[in-house]
């Protein structure tokens, strides 16, 4: 797929210090930055931890599983270079190894009374080029209650 | 930081010519009106100012440049909407400390109009982590905390949208506010859908405008030409700027900080303000500024504007120049808050006065609940 005929802007500017995470998530795992002294796993990646400031931090695979701790819906094209057709739903995750990232909720209607906050959520990757794999969202019916 | 409260007075503010939709005026033209206007409602000369204090693209000393001056004292911090109302703190203490003796603190910003403006912004991050998903603009980070806050505290739409009509009937009263037709809750609910959870009525306005406000010591304000208004508190404090990195996506710690540090110096409680400011991008952030500050627990900083008690004629005037959301936003609003306080301190309002206005809040936030700063102003010493 050529650059033109992309729904999403790529990832730009990837940092070196993310280049681990964008690697991973090309042979689909969802790979995050975890502190080898303290262990506490954190995202986006950067050269310390933010809770110790050690800078030996390791990768840790996460399970792709988590909640949906926040969303909104856009109604509006936002960004000309974003070709998504709206409604989509944007959503915060909350990871079960505990960091939180922006991504979107796919697999359910873009409709507010079906999507509720705390709904348990896995990923699903979406490639967009040979270089970059984006982690999405889906519903998942797993422990806690959730729905589909 | 007691012995810099009331050290130093606000003693001119002012926008530019004109505010609201501007194509024929550069961003720099609105800095240089709103900084003549304010030094000239001072009663003092451009050549007086020997600070300059301001926040975006333009920095100070391209305003000096442009001003024909050579500031003594410099001040550039840029951490969004709120870096004005740090900077009274920042010149409050440059002042109390002799670095300079006229400080200029300025904003001017051709938000809607783009008129001599370079667009670039940091979006390293950004850029990486959540352009790729459609994120883009304000609207579309605020939500995550407005929702979240609907989660787990129950607030509603229909509660969001009386911030709307109550930031309204303030506008009405200002000749100067961009919207000034009465709207009603329905009006909000049935404006277009933007981002849920933000109808159009619940985001703030896009507008160009400048505004700029003046300060000296306090000795020498009593020369100045209008009533002086004493800076009694300030504090600031930043917490995060991917809204992913809030601790806790509901309450700001910085607004927090920022408060409790303003009113420590100050040596003020909450129940000794006659008015408010705050910084409304979003009907939602109001209610969320109020509980962060302690002026309501989690959940129900809504009720002040539900109940009225922010509206005209009630018993805590919030917003009362038609905020953001209906005078003007030209994307780093902070400016126009700390304006609206001089004003009605001073007694100038008119139709929006509020009576025997004597204290002062004025709360602003930089990016998401990113970054804070505080303010408390007194008509007296």
């Amino acid at each position: 797929m050529s650059p033109a005929e992309l729904e999403r802007p790529l990832p730009q500017p990837v940092t070196p210090e993310a280049k681990p995470y964008w690697d991973g998530l090309r042979e689909q795992k969802l790979m995050l930055p975890k502190c080898q002294d303290c262990g506490h796993c954190f995202f986006y990646p950067r050269i310390l931890c933010p809770r110790c400031s050690s800078r030996r931090i390791g990768w840790i695979q996460s399970s792709g599983r988590g909640r949906l701790f926040s969303f909104e819906i856009s109604y509006q094209p936002l960004n000309k270079a974003f070709k998504v057709k709206p409604p989509y739903v944007l959503a915060m995750v909350e990871l079960e190894e505990g960091p939180r990232l922006m991504s979107n909720l796919v697999g359910i209607a873009a409709d507010p009374n079906l999507i509720r906050c705390d709904m348990p959520v896995e990923v699903v990757y979406e490639k967009l080029n040979d270089e970059f794999t984006l982690p999405l969202f889906r519903p998942h019916a797993g422990v806690g209650g959730g729905r589909a | 930081m007691k012995a810099l409260s009331n050290s130093a007075c606000i003693v001119g503010v002012d926008e530019s010519d004109e505010i609201g939709i501007l194509p024929n005026k550069s961003q720099l033209a609105l800095h240089l009106e709103a900084i003549t206007n304010a030094v000239r409602d001072a009663g003092l000369k451009v050549s007086d100012v020997d600070g300059v204090f301001t926040a975006g693209q333009h920095s100070p000393s391209l305003l000096g440049e442009a001003l024909g001056i050579t500031p003594r004292y410099v001040d550039g911090t840029t951490v969004g909407g709120c870096s004005f109302i740090m900077m009274v703190g920042h010149a409050v203490a440059a002042l109390h400390h002799g670095l300079c003796d006229v400080a200029v603190i300025s904003h001017g910003e051709s938000g809607r109009s783009g008129v001599g403006v370079t667009r670039s912004r940091d979006t390293s991050l950004s850029g990486q982590f959540e352009i790729p998903y459609g994120f883009a603009g304000a609207p579309t980070y605020f939500g995550m905390i407005t929702t979240r806050h609907m989660h787990e505290h129950g607030t509603t739409l229909e509660q969001w949208a009386q911030v709307a009509v109550s930031t309204r009937k303030w506008a009405v009263l200002n000749p100067k506010a961009r919207n000034r037709d009465p709207i009603t809750v329905a009006d909000v609910l049935g404006s277009r859908p933007v981002c849920y959870p933000f109808n159009l009525l619940n985001i703030c306005l896009v507008t160009d405008a400048g505004g700029a406000v003046v300060l000296t010591r306090a000795d020498r304000a009593k020369d100045c030409a209008k009533k002086p208004v004493y800076v009694r508190g300030a504090g600031e404090a930043t917490e995060h700027v991917m809204v992913t990195q809030m601790r806790d996506l509901t309450h700001s710690e910085a607004t927090r900080m920022s408060g409790e540090k303003a009113f420590r110096m100050a040596g003020v409680e909450r129940r000794d303000f006659d008015h408010i400011m705050l910084y409304d991008a979003f009907t939602s952030g109001p209610p969320i500024m109020l509980e962060s500050l302690g002026f309501a627990k989690r959940g129900e900083g809504v009720h002040f504007f539900e109940e009225g008690r922010s509206t005209p004629g009630g018993s805590l005037p919030i917003n009362t120049n038609g905020g953001g959301l209906s005078y003007t936003h030209t994307g780093m609003y902070g400016i126009f808050p700390i304006i609206e306080s001089t004003r009605q301190l001073r007694g100038e309002c008119g139709a929006r006065q509020v009576p025997n206005c004597r204290m002062s809040l004025v709360n602003g936030m930089g990016g998401m609940l990113s970054a804070a700063g505080t303010l408390v102003l007194s008509s007296e010493r």
